[in-house]
């Protein structure tokens, strides 16, 4: 009994051995997955200006030299957390990290965003607000292009009225005839649902639920980085079950993100 | 080339025999120069020193492969006070995208819970609202302006990179079995911590108009609140 007692331990020993060790592969591995991507640059020019914090409003504490290999460690917005070869960690902006070389003493591409990234924008996401048919509405869209000339779009409405209340959801496709100007027009047809409920403070009404279609036109105006404006103008068609359709009109303008 | 030469030294070669083996070691010392002429043009037989091909190692810098922190998230709580309904505890939570340094769009969803009205407590009796329905959710999505940032001194000690910024949007609020079109200001101030940890105070107008209590009005209602935020 004694025997195999040590025989049982020595083996539990040996399997947690292993698993020891093979967890500490697996952190191992984990860890070069998640390992970051922390390239060298090469400062070309006289001096860097490294700031204690990402943006204009923090002071520069500490200037690195022309020559110095500093390392990337990280990006907010348009500010690069830098470290020196003297361990000073700090924020550069993009207009000072654009001087400096890769270790091939090659420029390097900081793809400053403008008008291109605009025309060639593959996600986007916004909010809007507007109105209507007298009421307010509130929505938020996510969109993706296919082509620079139509984008398809999934948009949420929630409208909120004096009498009613509602929401709506709907599929969108967008045609932007000219992708490259800066205000740029577009057509939009669609399709989806239309929830309405009265306001409690209102007597003897129901919820309905209706399919709703819509046509419109609109404009996207670009302002800089990844910002746009959007203005926009719906006729929707409510297709309810009693005799006549609805006609609504909404009118909105919001923001929108562009990735 | 060596057709000509041919042409030109094997043509005598038949005519004067004497002259042949003249005629074929010059041809020979032709030929061969020639061959060897010939053999020199390919450069796969040099026999020179092989030529040390090294393929550079690129290190082209990707941009777009650094690790960006452009998102917030995080929790706050604090006090609302919702006109008529008197101030209670508020909780929620947001999210942030900073799209540029100074500017960047937040959504928030809150909560909290109604109180009584004066009405309600004067009357004794007769409660204006279920339970249900003094539960009040608000959404909202803003675009926030970083208009001050810059560091801040605590003592002597300590210096805090921050921002006072000014926000403003629009959204719904629900409450007593509506929702409400509501437009929200404030001001706020983000303290820096770490690269990712912020703690914000906030105070906030959500307005709105109701009826709840008879006639359409105007709601002014103030929410002041402290929270943490973490960068990703």
């Amino acid at each position: 009994m004694k025997i195999s007692s040590v025989d049982t331990k020595r083996h539990l020993s040996r399997v947690l051995l292993t698993l020891a060790v093979l967890v500490a592969g697996l952190q191992a591995n984990a860890w070069t997955v998640f390992e970051k991507y922390q390239p060298k640059v090469l400062v070309s020019d006289p001096y860097l200006e490294l700031r204690t914090g990402p943006g204009r409003g923090y002071p520069i504490f500490y200037v690195a030299g022309q020559g110095d290999e500093v390392v990337m460690l990280k990006r907010r917005t348009d500010w690069f957390k830098v470290r020196t070869p003297r361990d000073k960690e700090g924020w550069v902006h993009i207009s000072e990290m654009q001087h400096t070389l890769d270790l091939d003493g090659e420029q390097i591409d900081f793809g400053a965003l403008g008008l291109n990234d605009f025309t060639k924008r593959r996600w986007e996401m916004g909010f809007n607000g507007g109105d209507f048919n007298g009421a307010s509405s509130l929505s938020g869209y996510l969109g993706y292009a296919l082509t620079p000339n139509i984008t398809v779009q999934l948009e949420g409405t929630q409208i909120l009225g004096d009498f009613s209340d509602g929401v709506m959801a709907s599929a969108n496709i967008l045609m932007y005839p000219f992708p490259k100007w800066r205000l740029s027009p577009y057509f939009t047809i669609g399709t989806g649902i239309i929830k309405t409920q009265p306001q409690t403070t209102i007597v003897a009404a129901e919820d309905r639920e209706d399919e709703i279609a819509h046509a419109g036109v609109g404009a996207n105006l670009y302002l800089s980085d990844r910002f746009m404006l959007r203005m926009e103008y719906k006729r929707h068609t409510v297709l309810t079950s009693r005799d006549d359709n609805e006609e609504i009109d909404q009118w909105k303008a919001g923001f929108s993100i562009f990735f | 080339m060596e057709s000509r030469f041919q042409h030109i030294f094997l043509m005598p070669t038949f005519k004067a025999q004497g002259r042949l083996t003249l005629k074929v070691c010059l041809l020979g010392v032709l030929f061969s120069v020639s061959g060897f002429s010939a053999y020199a043009a390919e450069p796969g037989d040099l026999e020179l020193e092989p030529l040390l091909v090294r393929e550079p190692e690129r290190r082209e810098v990707e941009v777009d492969d650094l690790d960006s922190e452009d998102f917030e998230i995080g929790v706050f709580s604090g006090v609302m006070n919702v006109e008529d309904f008197g101030s209670d505890t508020v909780t929620g939570v947001r999210a942030a995208y900073h799209v540029t340094e100074d500017f960047f769009v937040e959504a928030v969803y809150g909560k909290t819970t109604l109180g009584q009205t004066s009405f309600e407590l004067l009357s004794g009796g007769a409660p204006l609202l279920s339970d249900e329905e003094r539960d009040m959710q608000y959404y909202n999505v803003s675009l926030g302006w970083n208009i001050f940032p810059g560091e801040a001194f605590v003592g002597r000690r300590w210096a805090f990179k921050g921002s006072l910024y000014v926000i403003a949007g629009a959204g719904s609020t629900e409450f007593g079995g509506d929702d409400r079109f509501t437009i929200n200001a404030g001001v706020g101030y983000r303290l820096i911590a770490t690269d990712w940890l912020a703690f914000h105070v906030d105070v906030r107008d959500h307005f709105f108009e109701s009826d709840l209590l008879g006639t359409m009005e105007n709601k002014h209602n103030i929410e002041f609140s402290g929270g943490l935020t973490f960068f990703f």
